[in-house]
């Protein structure tokens, strides 16, 4: 999180614009959006301030219906458009919102260096195990027997684990909640934003329509049942050998983040003619 | 003995050998004496042991084309050499000087009728402590080019000063050695002494001034990724940008980059990405993104031979479709070349500036040979064309990102401005920047993207119009110094030719066009491509209003002045 311009006595639907969110009836986006504006309210941050960043997908709908500046990108790209963000205008608070498609598919490289860039900037994917906005194609987060219309009987290969790819590539905090659970998520979006470098929070948010078996993670997410480590030896075990329900911080590194030395803006323009002069 | 105008050598040995080293110093030795010069390399993808050579053409003017004919050609050694075909060009006339250890004098050479010298290089290096053939190869280039050993000697001490006296006592030795081994030989032509000029110089390549031009337009952000031939554009950039309080971010690959520029330009910093064809197809879509929301950037494209890897060394002008016409929907955006070394600065500054004005993408389209070559030139002069966007600063009420106005420039809030939130989108949006499908909205914001452009008056420098024959030359980028001297030599020949070349290449100017085009009898349409892009463009857009001959072939030789002449002629 950037110097923060902060106030007190924020409420979270400073943080909402006047648009009506569509997504379907029963989304976990619905209660993504309102942890996001809880955070943002808990950090006390200026709505002007905030810049959410995302690509294409269901998830991605989410920087219009805040009162933020947004940027509703292509699909995939939404990392790098807000690491040239980030590293220009120190000053704001980034967040990027993607999905399982967006992030992990189409934009997997740039998950793999934007966690080994380590620019502060907090990166929240919605993964909901399925491509919603073009109708349940497998993502790559969908279990290899689940049947679709593109994959009949499955796809047969098996889902990629992205903490764990978040943790090897270098990402300084990592963490899972369910979107049901919109306190504890907003919770930990606020220390997420406010953790230095990189920060990667992969929020559960089932598909209804698609993925009606979904339903059911609200039975089946749980505390993690140890405390969050700043040890990549033991995190990576822990995530390693997780079902994917663990919810909570789960690890939180201490790398400094990406820094770039910039000159004096006042430089008169002609010394750099030097270099070619006869 | 008559004094030339123009005198060109050409240094050929295998990558690693020095042959460019040497060239270059060459040049750094005449451009010192004010003298113009051209530096050109040719060689392959290898980074050694591959052929490679370095081309010089020195003139008492500037030099923006490759000669007809090299009047000195040295062979280091000759490995690979008759890979370069027909791009070192003999006759006669042509005094080749060759290591009789270097191995066999390629075709393009034995066949051309030239008179060849063997001068052992090798042999005598390896009698000096530390010596390298390269530098008893300048030694020779320098007799002949006239210059004096002091001169030499003086530039040696400069660009070797670093590596210790032992270095600078070997290379003077080997130089003296050439010197010694050239005084005999008989070489004709003489380079005519510069003309005295009080201008002051500069010697850098064209990605270079590229790189600088962005600077001075405003560009304070650069994404890279490293691609041939558009690198040096980002490695001047880098250390460039920081001394300015600018940022360059080394990118995972063209697609971030792209998407980088878009992120930095949408938080007010003028923002800029170099890369080549493959790197250009990449950054496509993310161009359309910047079109739809109204971001400015600057893509600058270096061209080399396609498709695909094609020829990533050697030049081409075979971007020219994929710049226009290639992002989907319908995409309004700023399409201009620079016409030579000196020009990709100004060309790249202008662009900056209307890409800023304008808010829309902008690629420029340079190319390999301008973007490698170096050249001694006078300095640009200075031009005002600094960025300056349209923002929202104080904003009360509701904020209209993407208000309909005369113009269809819209004021743009950056983050940080209290009341400016809005959601920059691809989506089809309303005025203030809301996705809708709705037909009116897509229309309106069409017209706007349009309009701006259309409406917008970008003066004179759209295009170099020369002259005023009733035979039109219309060519594009790089090719425009080739194009110049052809002209030249039909005047001396009594027939008068104009010269029409756009810097801008989209949006068309057909109204311009029109005029330059006036009284106009023959159209003649020289470019660098296969397929004819740019006559067909010509075709697609303009009213040609009299016969037209189009004279294209693709990379990677360079069409020369000599060939543009006989095309001239051919047509009289």
């Amino acid at each position: 999180m950037s110097s923060l311009t902060t106030r007190m006595g924020c409420k979270p639907g400073d943080y909402k614009s006047d648009l009506k969110p569509i997504w379907c009836p029963g989304c976990g986006d619905y209660h993504v959006l309102m942890s996001f504006t809880r955070a943002f309210a808990q950090l006390g941050l200026s709505p002007e301030m905030i810049a959410v960043v995302s690509g294409i997908g269901c998830s991605s709908r989410i920087p219009a219906y805040t009162n933020c500046y947004g940027f509703h990108g292509v699909h995939g790209r939404s990392l790098a458009l807000a690491a040239g963000l980030k590293v220009t205008r120190p000053d704001l608070t980034v967040v990027v919102a993607s999905g399982d498609g967006d992030g992990y598919s189409i934009g997997g490289n740039h998950f793999l260096h934007a966690c080994r860039r380590n620019i502060d900037m907090t990166y929240v994917v919605m993964d909901n195990r399925i491509y919603g906005m073009t109708k349940g194609q497998p993502s790559p987060t969908t279990e290899p027997e689940f049947d679709t219309a593109l994959t009949p009987g499955g796809t047969g290969v098996a889902p990629f684990h992205p903490l764990v790819v978040a943790l090897a590539s270098g990402a300084n905090f990592i963490a899972r909640c369910f979107s049901g659970e919109p306190n504890e998520t907003a919770d930990v979006l606020a220390e997420a934003i406010r953790h230095p470098g990189f920060s990667f929070v992969e929020i559960l948010s089932p598909c209804v329509t698609f993925r009606p078996d979904e339903k059911d993670w609200k039975d089946l997410v749980r505390p993690a049942s140890v405390p969050e480590t700043d040890d990549q030896g033991r995190a990576a075990r822990r995530l390693m050998t997780d079902d994917g329900f663990n919810l909570g911080i789960l690890y939180r590194g201490n790398r400094t983040p990406f820094q770039l030395a910039r000159g004096t803006s006042n430089i008169d323009l002609s010394e750099l003619e030097k270099d070619f002069e006869l | 003995m008559t004094a030339s105008p123009s005198i060109s050598i050409a240094i050929v040995g295998s990558g690693g050998a020095g042959a460019l080293t040497t060239v270059n110093f060459l040049l750094e030795v005449a451009s010192a004496a004010g003298w113009h010069g051209l530096f050109t390399r040719t060689l392959g993808p290898q980074i050694r042991g591959g052929e490679a050579a370095g081309l010089l053409r020195l003139a008492v003017h500037p030099v923006e084309c490759p000669p007809d004919q090299f009047d000195l050609i040295i062979g280091i050694d000759w490995q690979n050499a008759h890979r370069f075909g027909s791009e070192i060009k003999a006759g006669p006339e042509t005094l080749v000087i060759s290591d009789p250890r270097g191995g066999e004098p390629p075709p393009m050479v034995t066949q051309s009728g030239a008179r060849v010298v063997d001068i052992p290089m090798k042999d005598i290096a390896k009698s000096i402590a530390g010596g390298r053939p390269n530098m008893i190869a300048l030694g020779i280039a320098s007799r002949l080019l006239g210059f004096t050993v002091e001169q030499v000697f003086a530039l040696i001490e400069k660009q070797l000063g670093g590596k210790g006296a032992a270095a600078i006592e070997a290379s003077r030795v080997g130089i003296k050695a050439g010197f010694k081994e050239a005084a005999d030989i008989k070489f004709e032509p003489r380079l005519a002494p510069p003309i005295p000029s009080d201008a002051r110089r500069w010697l850098l390549s064209g990605n270079e001034a590229t790189a600088l031009g962005a600077i001075r337009g405003g560009v304070r952000f650069a994404a890279a990724y490293p691609i041939t031939p558009a690198t040096e554009i980002l490695e001047w950039l880098s250390p460039s940008l920081a001394k300015v309080g600018g940022i360059l971010l080394q990118a995972e690959d063209e697609l971030a980059a792209i998407n980088m520029i878009i992120g930095a330009s949408y938080g007010g910093t003028p923002a800029l990405t170099a890369t080549s064809g493959p790197g250009l197809s990449l950054m496509i879509e993310a161009m359309g993104l910047a079109t739809a929301s109204e971001i400015p950037i600057v893509v600058v494209d270096v061209m080399r031979g396609g498709p695909s890897t094609g020829i990533p060394t050697k030049s081409e002008q075979t971007d020219l479709n994929i710049a226009i016409y290639g992002l989907h929907g319908d995409a309004p955006h700023l399409v201009l070349a620079p016409q030579s070394v000196s020009d990709c600065l100004f060309t790249t500054q202008w662009a900056t500036y209307l890409a800023e004005t304008l808010q829309t993408p902008t690629i420029v389209l340079s190319d390999q040979f301008m973007g490698q070559a170096r050249a001694a030139i006078d300095r640009p002069a200075d031009v005002a064309f600094i960025g300056k966007r349209t923002l929202a600063t104080s904003i009360t009420g509701a904020y209209k990102r993407y208000a309909l106005g005369p113009g269809g420039v819209s004021a743009m809030a950056v983050p940080g401005t209290p009341g400016g939130q809005y959601t920059a989108d691809g989506l089809t949006h309303t005025e203030t920047g809301i996705p809708t499908s709705g037909a009116a909205d897509h229309r309106n914001q069409l017209d706007k993207r349009r309009d701006k452009l259309d409406q917008f008056n970008f003066g004179d420098h759209w295009a170099s119009i020369e002259g005023t024959g009733d035979l039109a030359l219309v060519t594009w980028g790089s090719l425009t110094g080739a194009a110049r001297e052809a002209i030249g030599r039909a005047a001396a020949d009594g027939f008068n030719v104009r010269l029409i070349a756009p810097r801008l290449l989209s949006p068309v100017q057909p109204d311009r066009l029109a005029a330059a085009l006036e009284g106009v009898k023959r159209i003649l349409v020289v470019e660098q491509t296969h397929s004819g892009q740019f006559h067909r463009y010509l075709r697609a857009h303009y009213d040609l209003p009299a016969p037209v001959r189009a004279f294209h072939r693709p990379g990677p030789l360079p069409i020369t002045a000599g060939e543009i002449h006989r095309a001239i002629t051919d047509w009289r």
